[in-house]
């Protein structure tokens, strides 16, 4: 049953292993968290669970399945908290066992009847003393059932009138929620990657010491350059139109990645990518910087990272003379592809809900363009996109998509 | 700080004692200032264990925490002709790792701030942590702790740390104290703080950590100095403008918001307030 919990909590893609599974059981042999629910919610949460943006994944898991399952503790697990580990799987029962589980109509309908009694009665007879099936025919009234741990008896106590699972505390933390200016940082200090780069200018004491010994001791210096983060950024945003309502998380992102990045380059553009995008968008139509001079100027080191809702007519993308503001003669698709060639390591956010992408034709389009490297403007999609970062967009898919 | 009582929720219990019993080390994250570093220092004092404090910078390696070897005085000694430098034994300085391991009863280790560290450090630091034992390369030996330390290992969230060593360790959030928590620590800092004082205090501070886009939200800690201020110089509760959140800014409030900006953005609310009940 405790094994049934492991997989659930893994089925919801919760990074659980074996090893913290068995220091679970360790624990638990050791009388930790097994006194009642509140006790193994806490122990189990604090093997099982690394990280604080888990936190309300867990706790969500852990509702699901006890729910209505409480007494198993407050009965059981006080009394018989070792045979319960030992026989957490309904296949150790005895025959005649497993034949009396077939008659109630098997394992799972009797929890599932179990869990209902249990929220019946906490529902009608808060804090009465009626057991649970008294006597008769019902399949919970006896002492039946011991071995799997689900024997109801004596008085029928409360429901825990508080769970702190079900207050869904660290939702805040969840990954999967758009957050602040810290949790983007967060994800993008990832992306940092400190190299010596510039003037030798510090002791190398290692080095020194070991050339020394080499030159039979001897002195001889040697110096290295400091470490910094050599990570350069060039970041496109998309200004202006349906971009409006997603103003804020962007300015998020861009505070973010500011404080972040000590090379960064920011420029803007209106919808899609054409001949030429600017640097400050009050001097939008006097100041502006063509394409492919941003290509002469930044090399393929610097990464490229494109914000933008990609949320327009299809022909902004395909067809010259597309674009809303202007006459392009050549496709918005031809100018992102040079865009991409130049910039292999290059990414896409978009502040769109991934929901609405597959409805969205442009997004689909641009998707395919940039070969699937777009990701949601949340903090994991922002991870995924740093991960994605890390390797160049492959040339040869590119090649096809310009035939 | 440390004489006061250290106010420790029931799952920060539950996790104290797992990490005691299972001898395991003990991860914990939350935001700055909910006592993370204090924790440590709290549980060796009730312990009536030595504690050995090992806080981690950006130049930190695992090494610093075994033993280095301080080849620069061996140098130095065989260029003046010492005796000493026949041992290699004598330049081998032990680090806070070895002091704890060598310690004749159970002590405490606080790790501080692992994130800081580079991204290779807590895996360097795995096999050392979960042996408790570790090799002498320059003089072939191996120290072995006499007693298993109760390691906490405090971090920021700086860095990911990296799966492996996560899944040796036992790992507890803090979070914020709600507010009744919040008494409780105020109690224990403060035991003959005025109650008005208190509650109108308490409720300056939660509402101010309500205030939307603040860069940095004030902490327990923040709050504790601030309480100190307004005890100090004996205030009376109206001056906070509790009863009426968000319509002055706060006595001594440099003590809360740390950031100008956040400032600006509290006395524009104020002016945004001010104008509405015009």
């Amino acid at each position: 049953m405790l094994l049934d919990f492991f997989y659930r909590l893994r089925a919801e893609g919760l990074p659980v292993s074996t090893g913290e599974y068995l220091g679970l059981l360790e624990g638990m042999s050791k009388h930790l968290g097994v006194y009642d629910l509140n006790h193994f919610y806490s122990f189990s949460r604090l093997c099982l669970i690394k990280d604080e943006s888990q936190y309300d994944q867990f706790d969500q898991v852990f509702q699901n399945y006890w729910a209505g399952k409480e007494k198993l503790f407050d009965d059981t697990l006080k009394s018989i908290p070792d045979e319960w580990l030992k026989l957490n799987d309904p296949s150790s029962l005895s025959v005649e066992q497993k034949a009396m589980v077939e008659a109630l109509g098997g394992w799972d309908k009797l929890m599932q009847t179990l869990e209902e009694r249990l929220a019946e009665q906490a529902d009608r007879h808060q804090g009465g003393k009626k057991w649970i099936g008294t006597g008769g025919t019902s399949p919970f009234g006896h002492g039946g059932y011991n071995p799997e741990g689900v024997r109801i008896g004596g008085k029928s106590k409360h429901r825990r009138a508080v769970k702190v699972w079900e207050q869904r505390r660290f939702k805040d933390l969840d990954g999967k929620q758009e957050l602040g200016t810290r949790n983007f940082k967060m994800a993008l200090r990832k992306l940092r990657r400190l190299a010596r780069d510039g003037k030798p200018d510090t002791l190398d004491m290692d080095n020194t010491i070991r050339s020394t010994a080499n030159n039979a001791g001897m002195l001889d210096i040697k110096m290295r350059a400091e470490r910094r983060n050599s990570v350069k950024v060039l970041l496109l945003l998309d200004i202006g139109g349906s971009m409006d309502y997603h103003s804020a998380i962007c300015e998020t992102l861009f505070s973010a990645v500011r404080a972040e990045f000590k090379h960064l380059e920011h420029l803007y553009f209106h919808n899609f990518i054409y001949e030429k995008v600017w640097r400050n968008n009050s001097r939008r139509h006097t100041d502006t910087i063509s394409l492919n001079e941003l290509i002469r100027t930044y090399n393929s080191s610097y990464k490229l990272i494109i914000v933008g809702d990609a949320t327009m007519s299809p022909y902004e993308i395909s067809m010259p003379g597309g674009s809303v503001e202007h006459w392009n003669e050549e496709a918005g698709s031809v100018w992102f592809n040079r865009l991409l060639t130049a910039f292999p390591n290059c990414v896409w956010l978009n502040p769109e809900s991934p929901n609405y992408w597959p409805r969205t034709q442009s997004i689909q389009m641009t998707h395919q363009l940039i070969q699937g490297r777009m990701h949601s403007l949340s903090v994991d999609g922002i991870q995924q996109a740093i991960d994605t970062l890390k390797t160049p967009i492959s040339k040869n898919a590119r090649i096809q998509t310009d035939n | 700080m440390s004489q006061a009582e250290y106010i420790v929720t029931d799952e920060l219990q539950m996790a104290i004692d797992a990490a005691l019993t299972l001898s395991r080390p003990l991860l914990v994250k939350g935001e700055p200032g909910t006592g993370k570093t204090q924790l440590a220092i709290e549980i060796a004092e009730r312990l009536k264990a030595p504690l050995y404090q090992w806080h981690i910078k950006s130049t930190t390696r695992a090494q610093n925490g075994l033993y280095e070897y301080d080849a620069v005085s061996r140098l130095r000694d065989s260029q003046l002709g010492d005796n000493k430098v026949h041992d290699i034994g004598n330049y081998i300085v032990p680090g806070v790792l070895w002091d704890a391991f060598d310690c004749d009863e159970q002590s405490v280790v606080l790790i501080d701030e692992i994130d800081k560290a580079d991204i290779e450090f807590p895996n360097d630091l795995l096999q050392e942590l979960d042996r408790m034992s570790f090799d002498v390369h320059e003089t072939r030996t191996t120290v072995a702790a006499k007693h298993r330390p109760l390691v906490i290992i405090t971090s920021n969230n700086e860095k990911e740390l990296p799966d492996a060593f996560l899944r040796r360790c036992f790992f507890h959030y803090i979070a914020f104290p709600d507010s009744s928590t919040m008494q409780r620590i105020v109690h224990a800092h403060y035991p003959d703080i005025k109650k008005d004082l208190l509650s109108a205090a308490l409720s300056v501070f939660f509402d101010l950590r309500d205030v939307p886009g603040l860069k940095k939200k004030p902490s327990t800690s923040e709050l504790l100095d601030w309480l100190k201020l307004l005890t100090a110089d004996d205030l009376s509760p109206e001056m906070l403008g509790a009863s009426e959140p968000r319509t002055i800014l706060p006595k001594m409030h440099g003590a809360l918001l740390k950031n100008e900006q956040d400032i600006h953005l509290f006395e524009r609310l104020i002016f945004l307030h001010k104008q509405r009940n015009r």
